[in-house]
């Protein structure tokens, strides 16, 4: 496995890099790594499907305790299938959908390390690098939505979605941090083995939750999801259908078992993912944007996904693994025909394609797509049907208040779903008009994928326990710990869940023909704020108060600035050395008889820095000042720091001199009493701050100083003679790289700040992007009709 | 601004010296006063006295290369010191001592030590004269009347 997750990250990093050379074939080099993939979980599978798990580690950071830990179980080799497989249909894909250009191989190869970073995901054993793959794909989801981009409609749908799940991430990483450190392990199996119980643990396990809420796009999280669809198709139908928004729903069936007892555990699930099955479902209702549809069908489907793999019992759970396998498989063979017809008729939009013929050479897809709409609407004979019926027979034969609400919460979403197919088939059915606007058909290339992914649909429906009964059946013995053996099969004979499948059906191609009145009525009770408004809000208050905060602290004084560097340094520092430190004895200012004549000095020209009116003039015995001190470094024995004090000190000067040629000559003075005392106070206190703490820190002495060891092991162990070079290029080597780098940043930033506005801007300079979307005051902080386009 | 002989003398004469000993003080660091930081600061010292003598014009004139290079050599140097023996399967900052003999100079030592302060050295100088590259770009010192250069 981890060579597979290397191939992916060396061949989609080798592709971005010649991503302008390669043009054609990339396409065929991004299908290597998903058949390698493939070809690994074929290896184990047998192995795994007896009921073995499959691991292997990496040492990464000993120091740390932290190894790649991989591992595979059942349901960890049904993500690793539906990654690798349907990565391997979709990079096949868009090697058409794009055509030989630079994008297509950019695309490519952040699909490969995308898959890269989801199958690490699903295969990670330890928590941590559990947790970097979950990040590693949002940064990969960000970079693929923001692929056009110069268009701020994709820049604002790229942050928001990042911002969302990132945000997500790190509620993720508390809560998986918080419960390993409670049950004092790192790994995932062990930690979801013996769970930890009590408060601080509830606390982690609510934050994974909002983790998993954010990634599976679960109500009131799910705005980014439809914005997301500005990303090409295959990325769509890759990512926010197939694979990244599962994440959340891999890991939601993870904790499940450990977590359902949980008291609010199963409230949660249900209000959660029945209210995103529903919400979903009556947007995708009244979508003419076939892509749009599938999105808030899929928000519905993740939803009721949740809610199967959440909810911790038996029959729900195999019911949700192959929902899980039958959605994949759907959902990405529908929006690779929604990109098919985007591709050939330019359009994918159900009342402009109303009046086009999908003619001679679309029969093959056509016939795809009804057969894939009926499996996400649960039609018999389909893969959809089989799960949805073993999630009826789970919730109705569970009882009690989670098993009521239950049903009928994905009753009336199974009948929302209904009525979406039928809308999204509806296209396909139609028979072809003669008189319309013929569309070309696509190559047999281009559609193949469609072709192949819908021949899975079809045998998991007609003979389910061959095609996915045993893996399905190992994925949720594997969560739940027992012997799971579905009944996963076509016909279970006249029983109540094939009657409130007949009534789903019937119901929901009602509501697709007069779905008026519920859209009406659905608009009128919508909540004012809905997602993408409240992310929209939130995070106007952020710039709010960064704008706040930053006109109250960033005033352009110069005095005010200095006074509150000053005053923190004596109420912080200063203040807590007086505090914990004995008032040691002043020190014999007498044992080297010369550094009485050089204080004295010192005190004078200090005097005099205060009393001089020329900033010139100040500038000189300020120096005085610095040189009188090297005078004392050297009476005391300390060469190197004398040496050193006179270069700054010099330069320091220069530098100065370069500075005051921009001020006036003379120190403006201030007439007013109160400004003067002010500054005055200031003064004195940093004064004697700084006089007390030098005492207090000098008076400190540790049993065994640090400089003692420095002295002795200076010449045996680092080979110098110079302790504190010694200290500064070898004991204390990496503080000295890592000053040397500050004074690198310094220098930058002391050279922009001094040629800001100085200079023009280079001749065929690349001008800013038009308006930054993260700005609300810009017209292209959000596309407000796209917004509104979202919301109806 | 007023260009004055004495000082553009005195600043030409200091100068190789000021080198010179800031060379001696870079490499005597590990054993005696001295070192990289100072090494660098007495360097710069001397590059600001020709600055006071000549302006950013005749600090370049010193330096033929650009300051960020000066810097940015320093601390790929002193990176690649440290991160050096990682290659090697050796910790950060793992130390290395040569101590060859050289016919007339005799022995003498260099270490990653030695290496590590001199790139330390070059970020203080680049660090220097990017300063007077940064606030010291207007008119040079012109001599008063019909002196010529």
């Amino acid at each position: 496995m981890i060579p597979v997750l290397a191939l992916h990250a060396v061949v989609g990093v080798g592709i971005l890099l010649a991503a302008p050379a390669l043009r054609r074939t990339s396409s065929l080099l991004a299908m290597v790594p998903p058949v390698a993939a493939l070809a690994f979980a074929g290896t184990i599978a047998g192995d795994v499907i007896d009921g073995d798990t499959w691991t292997t580690t990496l040492s990464w950071v000993p120091g740390l305790g932290l190894d790649l830990d991989l591992f595979v179980d059942g349901l960890g080799l049904v993500m690793v299938l539906l990654v690798a497989g349907i990565g391997l249909a979709v990079a096949a894909y868009s090697g058409s959908y794009f055509g030989p250009n630079a994008t297509s191989a950019r695309t490519a190869g952040l699909l490969v390390l995308f898959a890269g970073a989801m199958l690490g995901l699903v295969t990670a054993e330890h928590v941590v690098v559990l947790y970097v793959f979950w990040e590693l794909t949002s940064i990969l989801s960000w970079l693929l939505i923001g692929q056009r981009h110069t268009d701020a409609q994709a820049r604002a749908a790229a942050t928001q979605a990042l911002v969302v799940t990132a945000a997500g991430g790190l509620a993720l990483l508390g809560g998986l941090v918080i419960l390993a450190r409670e049950a004092g392990t790192w790994s995932l199996v062990e930690l979801l083995a013996d769970p930890p119980r009590g408060a601080v643990a509830g606390t982690g396990v609510a934050l994974v939750l909002l983790g998993v809420f954010t990634k599976s796009a679960q109500y009131p999280f799910h705005a980014w999801l439809p914005g997301a669809m500005v990303a090409p198709t295959p990325v769509s139908a890759y990512l926010h259908s197939a694979t990244m928004v599962k994440a959340g729903v891999y890991l939601v069936a993870r904790f499940a078992p450990a977590y359902g007892d949980l008291d609010a555990w199963q409230p949660v699930i249900l209000a959660v993912g029945l209210t995103t099955m529903i919400a979903g479902g009556l947007r995708a209702i009244r979508q003419d944007d076939l892509k749009l549809l599938l999105a808030m069908g899929t928000v519905s489907q993740l939803g009721f996904l949740v809610v199967l793999t959440g909810i911790g019992f038996e029959d729900a759970t195999i019911a949700g693994v192959t929902l899980l396998v039958a959605h994949a498989l759907f959902k990405a063979t529908l929006f690779l025909v929604v990109g098919i017809v985007d591709h050939q008729a330019h359009t994918r939009d159900r009342t402009e394609l109303a009046d086009r013929r999908l003619g001679a050479g679309w029969t093959a897809v056509r016939a795809c797509a009804v057969l894939t709409a009926a499996s996400m609407a649960g039609i018999p004979l389909l893969a959809g049907f089989i799960a949805k019926e073993e999630a009826y027979d789970a919730f109705l034969h569970h009882g009690g208040a989670v098993g009521s609400v239950g049903i009928v919460g994905i009753v009336i979403g199974s009948v929302l779903t209904m009525a979406y197919s039928l809308r999204f088939a509806a296209v396909f059915w139609r028979r072809a008009d003669p008189d319309d606007t013929a569309v070309p058909a696509p190559r047999t290339a281009f559609a193949a994928p469609v072709y192949v992914l819908t021949v899975l649909t079809v045998a998991a429906g007609l003979v389910p326990a061959a095609v996915i009964g045993r893996l399905v059946d190992r994925a949720a013995a594997g969560l739940l710990g027992i012997d799971a053996a579905s009944k996963l099969a076509l016909w279970h004979g006249l029983n109540s869940a094939l009657v409130l499948s007949v009534v789903t059906i019937a119901a929901g191609t009602l509501l697709w023909r007069w779905n008026e009145p519920v859209v009406r009525a659905t608009a009128r009770v919508a909540p004012p704020i809905d997602g993408a408004r409240g992310f929209q809000i939130v995070l106007e208050a952020v710039f709010t108060l960064a704008r706040t905060t930053t006109t109250r602290v960033q005033t352009g004084s110069l005095p005010r600035y200095v006074g509150i560097i000053l005053l923190v340094v004596v109420g912080g520092p200063a203040a807590l050395a007086v505090a914990t430190t004995s008032p040691p004895d002043l020190p014999d200012p007498t044992d080297v008889p010369a550094q009485l004549a050089l204080a004295c000095s010192v005190v004078a020209a200090a005097v005099a820095t205060a009393l001089v009116r020329r900033r010139l003039g100040a500038v000189v015995v300020l120096g005085a000042v610095g040189y009188s001190m090297a005078g004392i470094f050297v009476a005391q024995g300390a060469p190197d720091l004398a040496l050193t004090q006179f270069a700054v000190e010099t330069l320091t000067i220069v530098a100065f001199v370069l500075v005051l040629r921009q001020l006036p000559a003379r120190f403006h003075l201030d007439d007013e009493r109160p400004g003067r005392l002010r500054r005055l106070l200031v003064s004195a206190a940093v004064g004697a701050s700084a006089f007390v703490l030098v005492l207090a820190v000098s008076g400190e002495s540790p049993e065994r100083p640090a400089s003692d060891m420095a002295v002795e092991r200076a010449l045996p162990e680092a080979g110098g003679r110079n302790v504190v070079n010694v200290v500064l290029v070898d004991f204390r080597g990496l503080d000295t790289l890592g000053e040397i780098s500050v004074l690198l940043v310094a220098a930058v930033g002391v050279t922009t700040l001094a040629r800001v506005g100085r200079r023009p801007p280079r001749e065929g300079a690349r001008p800013l992007p038009d308006g930054d979307p993260l700005d609300p005051s810009t017209p292209e902080y959000r596309d407000k009709d796209a917004i509104e386009e979202i919301r109806s | 601004m007023k260009r004055s002989m004495v000082v553009d003398v005195t600043a030409r004469l200091i100068l190789p010296s000021a080198l010179v000993f800031a060379l001696h003080l870079l490499l005597v660091g590990h054993d005696r006063p001295g070192g990289g930081f100072v090494g660098g600061l007495v360097a710069g010292a001397a590059i600001a006295a020709i600055f006071v003598a000549g302006g950013v014009d005749d600090v370049r004139q010193v330096v033929p290369v650009a300051p960020w290079t000066v810097l940015g050599a320093g601390l790929v140097l002193s990176a690649g010191v440290a991160v050096a023996p990682l290659l090697l399967g050796d910790p950060v900052m793992d130390a290395w001592k040569l101590e060859p003999s050289l016919p007339l100079l005799g022995g003498f030592k260099i270490s990653s030590a030695l290496v590590f302060d001199i790139g330390v050295a070059l970020v203080v100088i680049g660090l220097v004269f990017m300063v007077f590259e940064a606030f010291g770009d207007e008119e040079p010192p012109e001599y008063r009347g019909e002196v010529r250069r």
